[in-house]
């Protein structure tokens, strides 16, 4: 039952995305072939998916562990992005440049600065009894111009000519690919670590069905003298870290560099990644990868096809959608409370 | 006294986007559902209002477009909201995402070429006072239009049965059942309602405030209305003043130049964001004031019982 | 004479249960017909049918020899049936005059209608102001808002559903009175409830229930007591067995001088509340609902914390400032009001639920991990030891009947074996069964030593089971009163007000236990 509702919504989005692209006149087996297959039908394309699917199957992770006591961070892509700038910070201004312990210290740097982003929204929620949905959005908004301010201003690489981008971190500060054909790198062991580490966290720790309470039940959370706060603070700080992580993960690896863009929306997409795991660890690793085909797809319809990108944010759009509307029907129509006279 | 009068003028357009976004809002959450969505919406407004433009319908009816596009958009929010009971909060988010995503798509046709603003009026006579008249009566006519919103819906909410129903269902959906109010289809309106306004202001931005394609437009104009209604404390009145308040932020950070501020114009830009966060913090402070005027149902899926 | 209202072989059922079924019965005009049944007997079920608000699968009603189709509320209205909800249908945020404004179809002209209810209810003897908003009333007085917003429509039907839960036995007089008038002038009453006295004394006619059935039809006036209690209860009556109490020398609980203010615009303050509960014995905490037993509740639970950490003391430690879990180590056990949401998560599986407080308790929870198989086993344990009916441990909790569930929660808080026992509304929409079962375990645990504290609106039920009582009224705590040299009168004056300063109240002697 608890995969019904994901696989349901998975194929009504690619029904329905047959449909969209028979009505803008192309035809919908080739396009849904070069959106959903053409991209995964090589060793390249598989790793350009776990490559895309590391990120937000981390970050998802992060956030879930929130999600599931009602903390909303939705600012994850603020979070990956000042992460990346702290991680970048410290590989291009470490004084040794070949120390061994520079990646370590970069992801070191990276969590941290994710965190230190999240704790806002942690205290304002926990201390000031502040929205974090408004809070954690509005610090995305300040990160992106912050990053913006930076590339176009004091970390612009003299060389570049005037590109708004920083100088490319050295090679020490970067993960190695495992084959130079391609771009995945040693990265994914995070990830792997974080699903195995958020399973533990959220099925059989204290801590974790503590925060299980206060999301299903804030009363009988209070009721069993579970603190919100302490819920608020690990949910905001858990999706800051792991987002954190995330944004040193891309700079240390695919991008090699900071830029004005530097996420493709991986923060938002990895809500709708959480989600589409029903907030478990394992559901999350095939939602991302799902999310994953979905931006792939999207690349390979632009440059094929000619389409618009964009039509990637439509399919999570319609995804998340099918994805609310199914668990509707499974979970309440069929497990019906019944009522008492 | 010119700077003056440009900025108090910039201050009120800026504003009006966020007062019809902000009032749909406020309207939507007094019947107790939260769209988290608005950017979507106003996103939708935008593209469909733009589009009309270009494909040479006037400019009512483009702005209508845009209205209804928000409107047709709340639809997809309200069916998962209201009908299939899900968190509201994931169905916000759902629709802000596809929003996004759907006026992107519509906009890559669209260029990069600007279009014809919409035209201000020069109210006869009025428009001609000194200082008073360029102030005042040389708006588009969307400007008048949201002040009206904001009376009618004022008036609406506490003057009329309509809007005590409304008001009352966003206390206690319960209740309202039970005294035999078709709760369901109440809300649906209100949220249909909240689609309408915040497709208006989206078509606004495309239309009239910036007459130009870009992708992503609204820039968190959405998400800062959401803002604004807590900031409120859900108040129509507070609604307006806090969105002419976040206007001047805006005319500020366009204006800064101008005033001969020597700082990078990324903080400027951050200044409408920043100050969300201030205001926000400030008016948690007061949960008193907050529970106020707070609709009790706000967020919480109902289900009339049969 | 034709009928105002007859049901016809009224069926209806809900996942799981039957609420109603077959049931047939008849009223006159001008009659008081009572509907007599337990928690649970189906009673509202039939009433929300009768008005519309829920539907039946199956059966007719009449109304003046017209059978109604299309049934909901609004038609019900219009055919002259109103009804009085148990818990009020009345919105906090907004006054009395727009409530009623609400249910009528007049067109919208407050000030008129202001009128018109200020003349109504005084000519009913039960005044109200229409411009106050619901949230500063009473109970009593948000009932009378309830029955004059029925009045205005000059109803051929009126249904009461346990119109006095809620109100002192002194504004219950005035009620009867009320509706005696009411049905003088030819209007049919419909009362709900499951009080012998009232029915007794009110009502010309009674249909008793039982599980969902009619189980007999009576003229309550010429009726025993026990006659009726049969037709209710069935044949066996469950006997409680409450032996002497033997309280401890020291206080479990002692409450000193304990003052908070209002958290919110509904909320009650409370005002320099003092007492003591001692082990070995029960004390009860009479009162109307909404004069400040949440309030109190939470602060003895620590689910609300207080500045000053002296003003509740359990076991002889300073306690007002710790939260429930830190209370809990202090040997508290807390039984909350609202079983679902509250005292158990509604999703989470039974073995879960059993973590939510007994994860100090027998290795639950080790180096922060949670011990499922341990989980699983207490659990079970408690649906044993407390015939609990359920699926297994691996029920969700909002599977099970409010009075299973109440079982479970209440056999869950006994096996922290506590030395302080909180429990609030121990059997409310519980079966008679599942009740006596309950508060026979409540005596058990005190008369094991424990010292127990139970909220109650309904008054039997402390008589049965407390050895002495305590009456809260806007806030405020009277002292303690021996359960023996006391009576529902005086418990009812103290409901309505609290002497202030002086040691005595009423009639009754103050207990003095040292």
């Amino acid at each position: 039952m608890r995969i019904a509702a994901p696989v349901i919504a998975t194929i009504l989005t690619l029904f329905v995305g047959s449909l969209m692209f028979a009505g803008l006149g192309y035809d919908p087996a080739t396009t849904l072939q070069a959106f959903f297959i053409t991209p995964v039908n090589s060793i390249n394309g598989l790793s350009e998916l776990l490559l895309k699917a590391s990120p937000l199957i981390l970050i998802a992770c992060g956030l879930a562990v929130g999600f599931r006591a009602n903390v909303w961070n939705i600012g994850a892509e603020g979070q990956l992005v000042i992460g990346a700038i702290a991680a970048c910070g410290v590989g291009l201004f470490y004084p040794n440049p070949e120390s061994p312990i520079l990646l370590p210290l970069m992801f070191l740097a990276g969590a941290a600065a994710g965190m230190a982003w999240a704790a806002i929204p942690a205290f304002l929620r926990a201390r000031m009894n502040t929205n974090e949905i408004l809070v954690t959005l509005m610090l995305t908004y300040i990160a992106t111009l912050f990053l913006s301010w930076l590339v176009h201003g004091p970390w612009r690489d003299p060389a570049g000519f005037n590109y708004p981008q920083t100088a490319l971190l050295p090679a020490a500060a970067m993960f190695e690919p495992f084959d130079y054909a391609y771009r995945i790198n040693g990265s994914v062991f995070i990830t792997v670590a974080a699903v195995v580490l958020m399973w533990l966290f959220t099925d059989r720790s204290f801590l974790g069905y503590k925060m299980k309470v206060s999301g299903a039940a804030p009363l009988a959370a209070r009721y069993a003298g579970f603190r919100e706060s302490s819920a608020v603070w690990t949910g905001l700080l858990a999706g800051g870290a792991a987002a954190g992580i995330a944004g040193m993960a891309e700079v240390a690896g695919p991008l090699g560099q900071l830029s004005p863009q530097i996420s493709p929306g991986y923060g938002f997409a990895a809500i709708i990644v959480a989600f589409i795991g029903r907030l478990n660890a394992f559901g999350i690793v095939l939602g991302g990868l799902l999310m994953s085909l979905l931006f792939l797809g999207g690349e390979a319809v632009q440059m094929n096809l000619g389409l618009s990108s964009s039509l990637t944010r439509i399919f999570q759009g319609i995804l998340l959608f099918f994805l609310l509307a199914a668990d509707f029907f499974i979970f309440y129509r069929l497990r019906r409370i019944p009522e008492h006279a | 006294m010119d700077l003056f009068i440009a900025i108090f003028t910039g201050t009120i357009i800026a504003a009006t986007p966020l007062i019809f976004a902000a009032l749909g809002e406020l309207v939507v959450e007094k019947s107790g559902v939260l769209n988290l969505g608005i950017e979507g919406m106003m996103l939708m407004g935008a593209a469909f209002a733009f589009w009309a433009v270009i494909a040479g319908l006037p400019m009512p009816v483009a702005i209508l477009a845009g209205a209804l596009g928000g409107a047709a958009a709340s639809l997809l929010f309200g069916v998962l909201a209201l009908t299939f009971l899900t968190n509201q909060y994931a169905a916000g988010l759902a629709l802000a995402i596809f929003g996004s995503g759907v006026s992107a798509f519509l906009g890559r046709g669209f260029g990069s070429a600007p279009i014809d603003a919409l035209d201000r009026v020069s109210i006869p006579v009025l428009s001609d006072i000194p200082v008073i008249g360029p102030m005042f009566f040389r708006f588009d006519p969307m400007v008048y239009f949201a002040i009206l919103m904001f009376v009618v819906i004022s008036w609406f909410l506490y003057r009329t049965k309509g809007g005590l129903i409304l008001r009352t269902i966003g206390e206690s959906p319960e209740t309202s059942h039970a005294i035999g109010y078709p709760v369901i289809r109440i809300r649906y309106l209100a949220v249909m309602f909240g689609g309408l306004m915040a497709g208006l202001a989206g078509a606004y931005l495309s239309v009239a405030y910036t007459p130009l394609w870009v992708e992503n437009m609204t820039a968190g104009k959405g998400w800062i209305s959401l803002a604004l209604v807590v900031f409120a404390t859900w108040r129509p009145l507070r609604v307006l003043l806090g969105a002419w308040l976040f206007g001047g932020m805006t005319i500020l950070q366009l204006q800064g130049q101008a005033l001969g501020l020597a700082v990078p114009s990324e903080l400027l830009s951050a200044l409408p964001y920043l100050a969300t966060i201030v205001v926000l913090v400030i008016i948690s402070q007061n949960r008193q004031m907050l529970a106020l005027h707070f609709p009790a149902s706000l967020a919480k899926p109902f289900r009339p019982a049969t | 004479m034709t009928p105002r209202l007859e049901l016809r072989n009224i069926t209806k059922s809900y996942p799981g249960i039957v609420a109603n079924d077959d049931i047939s019965m008849s009223i006159m005009p001008g009659e008081i017909h009572a509907v007599l049944g337990e928690n649970g007997a189906g009673k509202s079920t039939l009433m929300k049918i009768i008005y519309g608000a829920a539907q039946a699968d199956s059966g007719e009603i009449w109304c003046d020899g017209k059978p109604i189709e299309a049934h909901n509320p609004a038609s019900s209205r219009a055919l002259g049936i109103e009804m009085v909800y148990q818990h009020f249908a009345l919105f906090e945020s907004v006054t009395v005059v727009e409530n009623i404004a609400l249910s009528v179809s007049s067109t919208f002209d407050l000030d008129t209608l202001a009128r018109q209810i200020t003349e109504l209810s005084n000519r009913y003897g039960m005044p109200i102001d229409p411009h106050r908003r619901v949230h500063d009333l009473s109970v009593g007085e948000r009932q009378r808002v309830e029955i004059v917003r029925c009045l205005l429509q000059a109803p051929k039907l009126l249904i009461l559903d346990e119109p006095t839960s809620v109100l002192t036995p002194q504004a219950v007089v005035k009620l009867f009175e009320t509706l005696r008038q009411l049905a003088a002038e030819g209007c049919s009453i419909v009362y709900i409830s499951h009080k012998l006295d009232e029915v007794q004394e009110l009502c010309d006619s009674a249909t008793v229930l039982r599980n969902g059935k009619v189980t007999g039809t009576a003229k309550p006036k010429e009726s025993t007591s026990l006659e009726l209690a049969r037709m209710m209860v069935g044949s066996k009556l469950p006997e409680m067995h409450v032996s002497a109490s033997v309280p401890s020398d020291k206080p479990v609980l002692a409450v000193r001088g304990l003052s908070a203010p209002a958290r919110d615009k509904y909320g009650v303050e409370l005002k320099n509340v003092s007492f003591e509960v001692r082990g070995g014995e029960i004390v009860g905490l009479a009162g109307v609902s909404g004069n400040g037993q949440a309030e109190l509740i939470a602060l003895l639970s620590g689910e609300r914390t207080h500045s000053n950490a002296l003003a509740v003391h359990i076991g002889g430690k300073a306690a007002a400032h710790l939260n429930a879990s830190e209370r809990r180590k202090l040997g508290m056990a807390f039984v909350p009001e609202e079983r679902l949401g509250r005292g158990a998560v509604p999703p989470h599986a039974l073995w879960e639920n059993a973590v939510l407080t007994a994860n100090r308790h027998g290795g639950l929870v080790r180096h922060g991990m949670v011990d499922r198989t341990k989980a699983t086993g207490f659990a079970r344990g408690i649906i044993e030891r407390f015939k609990v009916k359920a699926n297994g441990p691996q029920a969700s909790a909002q599977s099970l009947s409010g009075g299973n569930l109440q079982k479970f929660i209440v056999g869950r808080e006994i096996a922290l074996q506590p030395k302080l026992f909180l429990v609030a509304q121990p059997t409310w929409g519980v079966d008679v069964g599942a009740a006596a079962f309950i508060r026979q375990t409540i005596v058990d645990l005190s008369r094991a030593g424990a010292a127990v504290l139970v909220v109650s609106e309904e008054l039997d039920e402390l008589f049965e089971i407390c050895d002495r009582l305590l009456v809260i009224c806007q806030g405020q705590v009277s002292p303690p009163l021996i359960r023996t040299n006391t009576n529902r009168e005086e418990i009812g004056l103290l409901m309505t007000r609290v002497d202030r300063g002086n040691g005595t109240n009423g009639r009754g002697e103050v207990a003095v236990q040292d």
